[in-house]
C-alpha cells in the first residue's frame, strides 16, 4: 500500500504551478518574472504535513537551526582566527579574551558541533524507529547519509583548527586511517597532509576545507528536503496520507511546533555553552600541539566514539579501517536489507525490541571508544562490534522474513483518533534511553583520562563554583602575589596583558595601578630607528614576560622537563572523573576537575616516597601528579610570601589563592559568562512557556 | 475568530501571540547583538592604541618625520621660519576650510606641526615638500595643502586633522 498511497501527496504538492497568488502589485511583478513566493509558499506554508506527527519530527527543523548557528559562528571566527601551526592556538585563545562576546562565539560554536551531533544523532534513530529509509524514501535516506559523512568531516577538520594537543594528535591518527590503503596508501598520506608529518600545509588545507563543507552540507541539505517534499513526511503511523484529513498545512501547524522544539533544545545548547563550556571537551586541548609528545590516552570527540571502537576492536589495520567506514557505509544499503513492509517499529513487535538493543550497543560501543584500549575493553569491543553489524547484516533481512507485523491503522486520521494513553511509554523509555545514552557519551571521554592516577585530588570550595560563582578580589590579589614572587621564576604567564588586571570580573586593580605594575617589568621591544632591540618599562599593553626566552633554554634550566606556561594551566589539566559521577557532574554543573587538581598538586608533595614507590635522581614525589615523580621542586612553603591582608601565610592558603588566580587567568571572562547565562535562561524559559501555549492554541482547532 | 472581531476586540489568544512574538523579536535583536560588536576593534586593539612618546629633539629645521599611531601615519614637521610665514600670511576667510595656523599648532611651539598625513578626500597619503603650497601634495587624486596642513586645491573637503597630543617637555610630545 505504501507504493500506491505515496504519490498521493506528490500528486497534489507537485503538479504544476503553485495555487499562490500574492496580491501586492510588485509581488504579482516578480511572481510572474521569478515564480519564488509560491516555491516558498508551497513548500513551507501549505505543505501538507501529517498530523499525527511527534516531537521527534522537530529534529529536522532543530537541524537546520544548529547548521545556521554553525555557519554564522563560524563565519564570524573566521574574522579573528589565525590559520598558521605557529599562531592558531593562540589566535583561539585571543578571540575568547580580546574580542568581544568572543568567548561566547567561540563557546557556541564548540557546543554547537556537540548538539548538531546530538540532534543528527536522534534524527537518524528517529529515521530508523519508523521506517523513513522505507520506499519511497530511499534517496531522501541517503541524502542523509551523505550530510552525515560530510558532518563528520566538517567536525574533524574543525576540530583540529585549535591546534591543541588532542587536534594535533586527532588529525595524526586519523589521517593515518589512510596509511592503510593497499600500495598507495603512505603516498595518499603524504598527499592529505602536504608535508611528511602533520604540520602547517596540513592546517592551512583543514581551514579552507572547513569552511567549504558547511556550504556543501547546506546544499545537499536542500536535496534532502527536496526529497523530502516530494515524497511526503512519513509519521509515527508509518501509513501515507489519503485525504485531506490526514494533513494539516505546515504553516502554522508544523511551523509553531518546530519554534516549540527549537526553542526547548536551545535551554540545552544554552546549558553547555554558558554554564558547562568544557565539559563536552577534552582539558588536553587546552595544550597548544607537541608534535613530539602523544597525550597518554587519544580520544576522539564524543560524537566519533562508536566507530572509533569499531576501528579498535579489529585487530588488523586494514580491516579495522574498513570496519569503522562500512560501519557508516551499510547506512547507505538500509533500504534494501530491511525489506519489512511495515514501516514504522510501533507495529513491529520484534523490529522494535531489536532496535533498542542497538541503540544501546551504540551507546556502549560510544562508552568503550573512550576506554583504554586492554582487557576486557577489547573482547566486549569485539563483541558489540559483532552486535553493531549483525543488526543490519543479520537482524534486520531475518526479521523481515520471520516477524509478524500487527495490523497499521487504515489512515493516519484514524490513528490520531485511536490515540489513548498508552502513547506514554514508549515515548518515556526513549528519553530514558536517550538520555543515558547522551550522558554516557557525553562524559565516557573524561573517564578515558589517565588511570594511573590513584590519588583523587579532594574537591575545594571555591567561590567561583556554580552557576553564580564569581571570584573572591582578595585572593585574586594574593593568588598574583604568589605567582608574581614564586611561579613566576619558571613559569609564564604569557596569554595575560598587565591590562587584563584591571577588567571587570578581575583581580579589579586600577588603572593607575596596573601601569605602576607594568612599569616594574622591563619588556624587549625594537628595532629602533639604529636597528637595535632595546628594553623599556612595560606598559598595560604588554604581556607578562616569560622567565625563559624560548622552550629549549627552559627546557635545559629545569632538569630536562620545560615549565609549563600557566595561562590555561587550570583547564589543561583534569583527573579521571569517571562512572557514573560524571553524570551527576552535568547535574551539579561540577567542572572545577583543573583547580581542584592544581590546589592538590601544591600541596601534595612528601619528602620521602611511601615504601615501594622508586622516583628517579632529579625528581620529586608528589601524591596526585600521574606517575607520581615530578620535576618540580616543593614550590611553596610556610611564609614565603607575605600577605597584607591578614590572611594565613601558609601553603594551603597558598596554594588556594594562587589557583583562583590561575582560574581566572584560564578564563578572564567567567562571570560575564555566568552572568549573560543567567540572562538567557529567563528569556529562553519565557519564550518556550509562550510558545508552548501557542502552539497549544493554535494545534486546538486541529485536533 | 472574524478579522473584524479581533479587530475591534483584542482576545486572549491575540494577546498570546503578540506576546511570544515580542520575545522571539527581543530574543533575536538581542543575539543578532554579539555578531555585530565582535567586528569593532578587539581589547587588545584598544589597548595596543595608547599614548606613544616622541623625542623631537633628532628632526632639523625644514624637515619632517613620519610616526605611527593607531596604524595612522603621524606628519611631524619641524617648519622653518619662512613655512610658518606663509603660513600666517594667508586670509584666513578666503580658504576652503578656514582655520588659522595658530589653532593647529601650539603656541610656543609654533615651528611644530603634527598632523595626520592621511588626505581627507579618500584616504591616500601626501608627499611633504610638495605641491604648490610647499606643504603637501596628494597624489591620488591631487589635493593640495599648505604649511599649515590646511586644503587649499583639490577635491579633499578639509585640512588634515590635528591628533590630540601635547608637549610633555620641549623636545617631546605625548601623541593620543
Amino acid at each position: 500500500m505504501p507504493v500506491a498511497s505515496s504519490y498521493f501527496l506528490q500528486d497534489r504538492i507537485m503538479s504544476g504551478p503553485s495555487d499562490y497568488q500574492p496580491s501586492h502589485p510588485v509581488l504579482k511583478w516578480i511572481e510572474r518574472r521569478l515564480p519564488i513566493l509560491g516555491l516558498m509558499h508551497s513548500s513551507f506554508v501549505a505543505y501538507p504535513t501529517p498530523r499525527n506527527l511527534n516531537y521527534w519530527w522537530t529534529f529536522g527543523a532543530i537541524l537546520s537551526f544548529m547548521l545556521a548557528i554553525q555557519i554564522v559562528t563560524g563565519i564570524v571566527l573566521a574574522m579573528h582566527y589565525t590559520p598558521h601551526a605557529d599562531l592558531a592556538f593562540r589566535s583561539v585563545e585571543l578571540i575568547v579574551r580580546d574580542v568581544n562576546y568572543g568567548w561566547l562565539l567561540r563557546n557556541m560554536h564548540a557546543v554547537g558541533a556537540s548538539m548538531f551531533f546530538l540532534a543528527v544523532y536522534i534524527h537518524m534513530f528517529r529515521g530508523l524507529y519508523y521506517g523513513s529509509y522505507k520506499e519511497p524514501r530511499e534517496v531522501l535516506w541517503i541524502l542523509g547519509v551523505i550530510i552525515y559523512l560530510l558532518m563528520m568531516a566538517t567536525g574533524f577538520m574543525g576540530y583540529v583548527l585549535p591546534w591543541g594537543q588532542m587536534s594535533f594528535w586527532g588529525a595524526t591518527v586519523i589521517t593515518n586511517l589512510f596509511s592503510a590503503v593497499p600500495f598507495f596508501g603512505e603516498d595518499i598520506v603524504t598527499l592529505l597532509w602536504g608535508g611528511y608529518s602533520v604540520g602547517n600545509p596540513t592546517l592551512n588545507r583543514f581551514f579552507s576545507l572547513h569552511y567549504l563543507l558547511p556550504f556543501l552540507i547546506a546544499g545537499v541539505v536542500v536535496l534532502h528536503v527536496w526529497a523530502l517534499h516530494v515524497a511526503g513526511q512519513n509519521n509515527p503511523a508509518g501509513v501515507e496520507a489519503k485525504t485531506e484529513k490526514d494533513t494539516v498545512p505546515f504553516t502554522p501547524y508544523a511551523t509553531i511546533k518546530d519554534l516549540f522544539g527549537a526553542s526547548c533544545f536551545a535551554i540545552l545548547y544554552a546549558y553547555f555553552i554558558f554554564y558547562m563550556p568544557n565539559y563536552l571537551g577534552e582539558a588536553d586541548n587546552y595544550i597548544p600541539a607537541n608534535p613530539g609528545v602523544t597525550p597518554p590516552h587519544i580520544v576522539p570527540e564524543w560524537y566519533y566514539l562508536p566507530f572509533y571502537a569499531i576501528l579498535r576492536s579489529i585487530p588488523n589495520k586494514l580491516a579495522g579501517v574498513v570496519a569503522m567506514f562500512g560501519a557508516i557505509i551499510v547506512l547507505v544499503f538500509l533500504p534494501w536489507l530491511d525489506s519489512a513492509r511495515t514501516r514504522s517499529s510501533k507495529y513491529r513487535p520484534l523490529a522494535k525490541q531489536f532496535f533498542w538493543i542497538f541503540v544501546a550497543v551504540c551507546v556502549l560501543l560510544g562508552y568503550l571508544g573512550a576506554q583504554p584500549a586492554e582487557g576486557i575493553y577489547v573482547i566486549a569491543g569485539r563483541i558489540l562490534t559483532f552486535c553493531y553489524f549483525a543488526y543490519f547484516l543479520i537482524v534486520l533481512p531475518l526479521l523481515a522474513r520471520i516477524e509478524k507485523p500487527r495490523p497499521v491503522p487504515n489512515s493516519i486520521a484514524d490513528d490520531v483518533l485511536a490515540k489513548t494513553g498508552s502513547k506514554a511509554t514508549p515515548m518515556v523509555s526513549t528519553v530514558i534511553a536517550l538520555a543515558v545514552a547522551g550522558a554516557l557519551f557525553a562524559g565516557s571521554t573524561d573517564s578515558a583520562r589517565a588511570s594511573e592516577r590513584v590519588d583523587t585530588p579532594p574537591a575545594v570550595k571555591w567561590s567561583f563554583a556554580g552557576p553564580f560563582g564569581t571570584f573572591d578580589r582578595g585572593a585574586l590579589q594574593r593568588g598574583l602575589k604568589v605567582y608574581k614572587e614564586v611561579c613566576a621564576n619558571c613559569h609564564g604567564l604569557s596569554y595575560i596583558a598587565f591590562r587584563n588586571l584591571a577588567d571587570q570580573g578581575g583581580p579589579g586593580y586600577s588603572t593607575a595601578q596596573v601601569n605602576a605594575l607594568a612599569a616594574e617589568y622591563k619588556v624587549k621591544d625594537g628595532p629602533n630607528d639604529q636597528g637595535e632591540m632595546f628594553e623599556r618599562p612595560g606598559r598595560a599593553a604588554d604581556y607578562f614576560p616569560s622567565p625563559f626566552p624560548n622552550e629549549q633554554m627552559a627546557r635545559a634550566a629545569n632538569g630536562g622537563a620545560a615549565p609549563p606556561d600557566l595561562s590555561l594551566i587550570t583547564k589543561a589539566r583534569s583527573y579521571k572523573r569517571g562512572f557514573p559521577t560524571f553524570i551527576f557532574d552535568f547535574f551539579s554543573n561540577y567542572q572545577e576537575q583543573g583547580p581542584d587538581y592544581l590546589a592538590a598538586l601544591l600541596v601534595g608533595f612528601e619528602d620521602e616516597p611511601p615504601a615501594g614507590a622508586t622516583i628517579p635522581e632529579g625528581s620529586y614525589y608528589n601524591k596526585y601528579f600521574p606517575g607520581h615523580a615530578i620535576k618540580m621542586p616543593r614550590p611553596l612553603s610556610d611564609g614565603q610570601v607575605t600577605y597584607d591582608d591578614g590572611s594565613p601565610t601558609t601553603v594551603e592558603q597558598y596554594a588556594k589563592d594562587v589557583t583562583a588566580f590561575l582560574m581566572w587567568a584560564a578564563e578572564p571572562h567567567m562571570e560575564a559568562r555566568k552572568r549573560l547565562g543567567f540572562q538567557v535562561f529567563v528569556v529562553l524559559l519565557l519564550l518556550s512557556s509562550l510558545l508552548y501555549f501557542t502552539k497549544k492554541k493554535v494545534w486546538a482547532g486541529a485536533h | 475568530m472574524t478579522t473584524a472581531s479581533s479587530a475591534e476586540q483584542p482576545t486572549r489568544r491575540d494577546f498570546l501571540y503578540v506576546a511570544t512574538g515580542a520575545v522571539a523579536a527581543v530574543g533575536a535583536v538581542a543575539t543578532a547583538w554579539p555578531f555585530i560588536s565582535q567586528m569593532n576593534p578587539d581589547a587588545s586593539t584598544v589597548a595596543a592604541g595608547a599614548p606613544i612618546e616622541v623625542d623631537l629633539s633628532p628632526i632639523a629645521e625644514g624637515q619632517d618625520i613620519k610616526v605611527f599611531w593607531r596604524g595612522k601615519p603621524i606628519f611631524i614637521s619641524h617648519r622653518t621660519k619662512k613655512q610658518i610665514e606663509e603660513a600666517r600670511a594667508v586670509q584666513v576667510s578666503s580658504l576652503p576650510d578656514p582655520q588659522p595656523d595658530d589653532a593647529r599648532v601650539k603656541s610656543g611651539h609654533e615651528q611644530w606641526l603634527v598632523v595626520i598625513g592621511i588626505c581627507t578626500h579618500l584616504g591616500c597619503i601626501p608627499i611633504a615638500h610638495e605641491g604648490a603650497y610647499d606643504g603637501f601634495f596628494c597624489p591620488c587624486h591631487g589635493s593640495v595643502y599648505d604649511t599649515s596642513g590646511r586644503i587649499r586645491q583639490g577635491p579633499a573637503p578639509a585640512n588634515l586633522p590635528v591628533p590630540p597630543y601635547q608637549f610633555v617637555s620641549d623636545t617631546k610630545i605625548q601623541i593620543g
